[in-house]
């Protein structure tokens, strides 16, 4: 990491009729960093990776994405940068090999055969490469998309929730290739629902409504939201969940299968609310917020959540 | 477990009401359902006629004398002949016939009343575009009725003995081109138009609608790929397999329907590939416009009808209202299926198959352009 810009934008908007989908949003990102895009259903992440690679135009916003004008130069942008749909969107009627074959010429890759063939090798797919790409099972198929989009050696790589419907083993892969690409200088922007992911992000951004609400590194982002939490555990907690959530100073309650989450914006507030429920079989201790508290925190602040 | 191998009304109609929601979510499949017997109704109600009337035809007169200006006006009054222009000589009326421009030349010879008068039986030649037998039929049918009719008055007093069993003149027809009124001389080489019509709308039809469905338009947008590169990609497969289609179709007319080829055939398969890239080009520009496959497929059939019934493939041109003829002139199959005919059956030139030509080039040209518009280079 350099500290040069790799994304560097401003008043990023996009409205679809009169629904506000990307709202004003900032964003920068480092040269070589991996930067998680994190927000629920709907909150306008897709819609920004695009404006990024030139499918959609930004109705208002300006600044840079790879050095090339992000409302200009789209084309420029299109040849350095790799996008990763959400939904498989490779030729499903052609082969493995000939969906490699297709972007490395609509890149106009160098010593395109030989590139596709140690593509291929990566992938440990070399014997299978003339089996279509529609017959690959999830976990492969995001493996080929990956594949793809970093044949011509992009500097920047956009992935939209790459391991949506992944196995676990699968996805731990992913990531570990993530950052072994990151570490050759590639820069990533990847958008994702899964808090583990998050934290594997060197930085983070959460955005809700098309409105950027917080980013920085995991810790910056706990510690600026300055959430205290309790984790409680005892016998029938969905009852006392009922009787907490009356209680002033009681924002939120995360269940965590045995033990629960009770957080709150101010803590001597929060203490007091519990108070009553610190005896009887309960075991309580406070501990340090996580990712997922602050996010629901976020969540929870913004009016309406749910995509129209 | 019993009850549910019954037929349930409630699951019946639940189906009902859910079918019913997406066919009106379904606009423009709606639309079809209703646009389509509405302009079957109109084409095949008030533009198709059987019997086509008012056949223009071309006169040699070489001879002024009054028996054929009454033969000529006989012929004018029994509805089925226009006698729209005077020609010197037989050269000029073959041109015309070669064109298209007339359906007849009518031939009064020099001489023609002496003749009558003196009882010698004169010749009276109709030469007639028979391409098509079924636009000729009739009005050729109607010449000895309509010229007997007419010589009746004149065989009145000292003629009267004339009027004997063989006519008072030798009418004699001449039904070029397809002289024995083949059908498959007229219909196999039309079919070559229709078949590429129908086939190369659908397939390119489909081409950008299928990369949308299946969400592969995305990808390829991502892709620094401007939209010509795209569709002309797209286009050019097509190409080739219009020309098989032509080969195959060729082929049949030559050996199993023995369609006589007098033309060139190096100026049909130039001509055949600008009426290609026309149809080409109305595929892609439905497929810009569909959102998706099935309403690719519906706008084919919404420009493949009108081009069927109203190019003179199937029911004579001649036949149809002015304002039917109109929209026939537009589409390129008009054009393409008097080309096939002219070149194979008449033995046209490229002097009156450029004539046809350019009407498929510009619509072709404006398909093309519409396209382009229509094209987006984002998902907006």
């Amino acid at each position: 990491m350099n500290g040069e810009s790799a994304i560097d934008v401003r008043g990023m908007t996009k409205r679809f009729g009169d629904r506000m989908v990307v709202d004003h949003v900032d964003l920068d990102v480092r040269a070589g960093e991996i930067f998680g895009f994190l927000g629920p259903n709907g909150s306008g992440k897709t819609t920004f990776l695009r404006m990024l690679c030139g499918l959609l135009r930004a109705d208002e916003g300006r600044g840079t994405c790879l050095g090339h004008d992000v409302i200009n130069e789209s084309e420029a942008i299109k040849r350095e940068a790799g996008y990763m749909t959400q939904r498989f969107s490779f030729w499903e009627d052609l082969s493995i090999e000939e969906n490699l074959d297709f972007v490395a010429r609509m890149y106009d890759v160098k010593n395109r055969r030989q590139t596709v063939r140690e593509s291929l090798k990566q992938l440990g797919l070399t014997e299978r490469k003339d089996q279509l790409a529609g017959h690959l099972s999830g976990g492969w198929k995001q493996r080929l998309a990956l594949a793809a989009c970093l044949i011509h050696k992009p500097r920047l790589l956009l992935l939209d929730e790459p391991t949506a419907g992944v196995d676990p083993k699968a996805r731990r892969d992913f990531w570990d290739e993530i950052h072994h690409l990151a570490g050759e200088g590639l820069t990533v922007l990847v958008t994702t629902h899964y808090m583990d992911e998050a934290e594997r992000c060197h930085r983070l951004a959460y955005i809700s409504r098309g409105k950027l609400l917080t980013h920085g590194t995991v810790a910056d982002v706990i510690a600026r939201e300055r959430l205290t939490t309790w984790a409680v555990s005892g016998p029938d907690l969905p009852n006392l969940t009922a009787q907490l959530r009356e209680r002033p100073g009681v924002e939120q309650t995360v269940a965590f299968g045995n033990s629960m989450h009770v957080s709150g914006d101010d803590a001597v507030a929060l203490k007091q609310a519990i108070a009553p429920f610190r005896a009887n079989n309960y075991e309580w201790h406070q501990v340090e917020s996580e990712l997922e508290d602050v996010f629901i925190h976020l969540m929870d602040k913004s009016p309406d959540t749910s995509s129209s | 477990m019993k009850k549910w191998h019954r037929f349930s009304i409630a699951r019946f109609r639940a189906m009902l009401v859910k079918e019913f929601i997406q066919m009106r979510r379904d606009r423009l499949t709606f639309g079809m359902m209703v646009g389509i017997p509405l302009l079957q109704l109109v084409l095949f109600g008030y533009a198709i006629n059987a019997d086509p009337k008012h056949l223009p035809a071309a006169v040699i007169l070489a001879d002024h004398g009054p028996e054929g200006r009454t033969l000529l006006s006989s012929l004018q009054n029994s509805g089925y002949y226009n006698l729209v222009r005077q020609v010197k000589t037989e050269v000029e009326g073959h041109d015309l016939l070669a064109r298209g421009q007339v359906q007849f030349v009518v031939n009064i010879p020099e001489n023609f009343s002496r003749d009558f008068v003196r009882g010698d039986r004169p010749e009276l030649l109709v030469e007639a575009d028979a391409t098509d037998p079924g636009t000729t039929g009739n009005a050729i049918g109607s010449l000895s009725t309509a010229l007997n009719m007419a010589l009746q008055n004149d065989l009145k007093g000292p003629l009267e003995s004339l009027a004997v069993n063989n006519g008072p003149i030798d009418l004699r027809v001449h039904s070029l081109y397809n002289p024995e009124a083949i059908t498959q001389y007229n219909i196999v080489p039309g079919l070559m138009g229709v078949v590429l019509t129908l086939t190369m709308i659908l397939v390119t039809g489909l081409a950008i609608t299928r990369e949308r469905e299946r969400g592969t338009m995305e990808n390829l947008l991502s892709m620094p790929t401007r939209p010509i590169e795209v569709l002309i990609g797209k286009l050019v497969p097509y190409i080739l397999v219009g020309y098989i289609q032509v080969g195959l179709i060729l082929f049949a007319a030559r050996f199993l329907f023995h369609v006589p080829m007098f033309g060139s055939l190096a100026l049909l398969l130039t001509a055949a590939a600008v009426f290609i890239i026309a149809n080409l080009a109305v595929g892609i520009t439905f497929s810009t416009i569909a959102t998706n496959q099935l309403q690719a497929m519906q706008m084919t059939f919404f420009f493949f009808l009108p081009s069927l019934l109203l190019s003179g493939f199937a029911f004579p041109f001649r036949g149809m209202p002015g304002w039917a003829q109109m929209i026939g002139q537009v589409l390129p199959l008009t054009h393409f299926v008097r080309i096939v005919r002219g070149v194979l059956l008449k033995g046209n030139g490229v002097g009156s198959i450029g004539l046809e030509l350019w009407p498929i080039a510009l619509f072709a040209a404006v398909a093309m352009f519409v396209a382009m518009k229509r094209y987006r280079q984002t998902l907006d």
